[in-house]
């Protein structure tokens, strides 16, 4: 194997607690009732197609993205739309959503329901990125950017990487390190469309080396695959971020600001390039995925094959039910994720994981003075002080927090996770970011 | 139906705190402790143990009946200041001085700022120059090292190997002349040499300090440009001319540079937060220390440069910034 790689600046090591990874993916019946938000993307919400009362199939469009940086969404389950209403979602807000009662199981005519592989096909660039879009692909990773758009490349601008994301750097989740151990061939095919529709003769699948398995199952599928290589990389935090990760595979910096075509890299994620193969090659759309539900006293942790649209306490029960002694319900990994005040919350394209935490997990330590350990700034993979940026912005200073680049801040949380004082860091950042992103916003006009 | 609790992300959180990092540094002071109390006997203990007790003392008293805050007197830091300025000053100083200068330390070096986290300067050393300044006879009477003396009192006192270079160069005696005078480096670095009461043992300090690199409670940047510049620039001067100036490794293994470098110039709150900073901190400590050692009015120099340099900091900190993701792009 070649060495391992990783990104230089920053970065921390918290506890991997990968309870998930010897469960294999378990697929789950649909729910009775679903509820899918029209804004499971990054963008403009999809506009309704469909009126309450309307029968639908699975798979059936109910909501088209028409901007330009949107997402169309589809049924995923066969039944009546009860309503179209405002629901609280993972953020927390009431945001609009299509609820559908389910009866049966009928799916649209379209959708090629064999598990069999197809490799085989003679499509143009132009084709796949259109099957993309109907489809309703977004980002699995979490940030749920629409991934037409990705392999549009703005004109100047030319992609020469196709980068894999199978780091999964958040502990915790085990979703994609089980879709590459289950669905590695299916993932390869989706890599070979999303290359040709972008243009680009070299892809690369990054993935830790805590996910040894994986690796090396990749590595051999590809050997049949000579455009794309598999690189390995040393466990760190947060290595699946986008700049981190072409940081660590190709030795660039994307520039602050920029994105990573800048420096001729597209970034997709590994469930991404499996829900392109679905999308593209059987026609079906992004209406279920992966989630890992898991955390310490959690019965029965596991991977689940959900239909997008699931009360997150189903999927609770389906892992055992909720613990008596849980604290709090993460959406998410327990670095980025976002802690749940209700769970009946729909699972949508971006949930890669439900976590539970016991009362005493929950907690954060207690605050101290800061002591100028400088461990915020040694960790921040973006080379900022969060320190500064926080007292910055708690004195209103937002000029200045520009000038110290807030804006560069990913909320990756490795200054909180690391501060020995138990300063809340990132949460004054993400005050200062609003502010400063409103300050830049007004600005412009 | 259960309440949750909700925070913002990350939900994990390091085993570090500010405690577990000040108690690990007084571990790793455990090695150079012991030679101290080898050397300089129950004076030694006695003055550690009144400076460890009035720095909690003079903290509980501030927080409880000035400040009327929270009390942090067992986070480990004020045990940190009690040791490292009794090991800084000499171990049969008179206690009633100890007391003092532990309350110069806190409450001048440290309350007054606003507790832990919030001084300028390093509060031991504040303490230290205050004692130096006001009780000079006292502060630069040094025992000579006899194993395991019983006695507080009658200990034999004698001047430090820098004293001995400083005023025997001053009246024109030549450096290796003066060197029969100075126990062997082996001597030296072990810690059998006249000198304040913890500074004595470069390898016990060196000890701790590695312990102090594994357990990531330090990192290198500042003793080895502290320790690095000071033995470049020391070095200059002794090719220049050996017969007036010592070579460097007697800078190194004399007087208080090894305990300044590794534990003094560290402290996190009077430090700078980049490591270009920290680099630039440690040669400005390494600097000015043989400046003084060379060419000032005391024959130590260790304690008025990190003072000196720890004034700079907040201009360290403003100037020196970390370099930031994707500020220079280079393409590979």
């Amino acid at each position: 194997m070649e060495k391992l790689k990783t990104f230089v600046m920053g970065g921390v090591h918290p506890p991997e607690n990968k309870l998930a990874e010897k469960q294999s993916i378990l697929r789950l019946d649909p729910p009775e009732s679903v509820a899918i938000p029209l804004s499971q993307h990054l963008g403009v919400p999809a506009a309704p197609v469909v009126n309450k009362g309307d029968e639908v199939l699975a798979g059936q469009l109910i909501a088209k993205g028409e901007a330009f940086i949107s997402a169309n969404i589809h049924a995923s389950v066969s039944g009546k739309v009860a309503k179209i209403d405002a629901v609280i979602d993972s953020s927390g807000y009431r945001k609009k959503a299509i609820l559908i009662n389910t009866e049966g199981d009928k799916w649209t005519d379209g959708i090629d329901q064999d598990e069999s592989l197809v490799t085989d096909y003679d499509l143009d660039s132009k084709e796949i990125t259109r099957r993309i879009q109907d489809n309703g692909v977004v980002g699995m990773g979490g940030a749920t950017f629409p991934s037409h758009v990705k392999m549009m490349v703005p004109k100047g601008k030319k992609a020469e990487y196709l980068i894999i994301n199978g780091v999964e750097c958040e502990p915790c989740l085990t979703a994609d390190h089980r879709l590459m151990l289950e669905k590695g061939e299916e993932i390869m095919v989706g890599i070979t469309l999303q290359m040709k529709a972008l243009g680009v003769d070299k892809a690369i699948i990054g993935i830790e080396n805590n996910k040894a398995d994986a690796l090396e199952h990749l590595e051999r599928l590809a050997e049949k695959y000579p455009a794309i290589s598999v690189q390995g990389l040393k466990v760190k935090y947060p290595q699946g971020a986008e700049k981190q990760l072409i940081k660590a595979l190709v030795n660039r910096e994307v520039p602050s600001g920029k994105l990573p075509i800048e420096v001729g890299c597209v970034v997709h994620n590994v469930g991404t390039s499996f829900a392109v193969y679905e999308a593209v090659l059987k026609n079906k759309p992004l209406m279920e995925r992966v989630v890992t539900v898991s955390g310490t006293s959690v019965k029965k942790p596991g991977n689940f094959m959900v239909r997008i649209g699931t009360p997150v306490i189903t999927l609770i029960e389906a892992a055992g039910g909720l613990p008596e002694d849980t604290g709090k319900v993460i959406n998410g990994g327990p670095m980025m994720g976002k802690a749940l005040n209700d769970l009946n919350v729909p699972v949508t394209k971006g949930t890669s994981g439900i976590l539970i935490f016991t009362e005493a997990e929950s907690k954060r330590p207690p605050e101290q003075n800061c002591i100028r350990c400088a461990r915020c700034l040694t960790i921040c993979p973006m080379g900022l002080e969060p320190y500064l940026l926080a007292q910055l912005t708690d004195k209103k200073r937002l000029e200045e927090c520009e000038d110290e680049r807030i804006m560069d801040c990913m909320e990756c949380g490795s200054c909180l996770y690391i501060c020995p004082s138990g300063k809340p860091l990132l949460d004054h950042i993400r005050v200062g970011k609003t502010r400063v992103g409103k300050m830049i916003r007004e600005r412009a006009g | 139906m259960k309440v949750l609790t909700v925070s913002g992300s990350p939900h994990f959180h390091a085993e570090e705190s500010v405690s577990k990092l000040m108690y690990g540094v007084v571990f790793s002071l455990i090695p150079a402790m012991l030679v101290s109390f080898y050397f300089f006997g129950l004076a030694a203990i006695v003055v550690t143990l009144t400076a460890v007790v009035a720095c909690m003392a003079f903290e509980f008293l501030i927080q409880k009946y000035l400040i009327k805050g929270p009390l942090t007197i067992f986070d480990g830091s004020a045990i940190i200041t009690g040791v490292l300025l009794a090991f800084n000053v000499p171990a049969n100083l008179p206690l009633g001085l100890v007391v003092i200068g532990s309350a110069v330390a806190i409450g001048m070096g440290k309350m007054t700022f606003g507790g832990l986290g919030k001084n300028p300067f390093n509060p031991a050393l504040v303490g230290r120059v205050f004692l130096m300044i006001s009780f000079p006879v006292q502060m630069t009477t040094y025992p000579q090292p006899s194993v395991l003396n019983v006695s507080l009192t009658d200990a034999v006192t004698g001047p430090t190997p820098l004293t001995i270079i400083k005023d025997g160069v001053s009246r024109g005696m030549p450096v290796s002349e003066l060197m029969g005078q100075i126990p062997d480096y082996i001597n030296l670095l072990m810690g059998n040499l006249g000198g304040s009461a913890g500074e004595i043992s470069a390898i016990a300090i060196l000890l701790g300090g590695v312990y102090m690199l594994i357990r990531k409670i330090i990192s290198w940047h500042i003793p080895v440009a502290y320790l690095g510049s000071a033995a470049i620039f020391a070095g200059i001067f002794w090719l220049i001319s050996p017969e007036v100036y010592p070579d460097p490794l007697f800078h190194l293994l004399t007087g208080g540079l090894m305990l300044g470098a590794i534990y003094m110039a560290t402290d996190y709150t009077t430090s700078p937060m980049s490591r270009t900073g920290m680099i630039i901190f440690g040669i400005g400590c390494g600097l000015l220390t043989i400046i003084i050692r060379l060419f000032g009015a005391y024959p130590e120099g260790v304690a008025f440069s990190i003072l000196i340099m720890n004034a700079f900091v907040p201009l360290i900190n403003r100037g020196l910034k970390p370099k930031r993701f994707g500020e220079e792009v280079k393409n590979g």
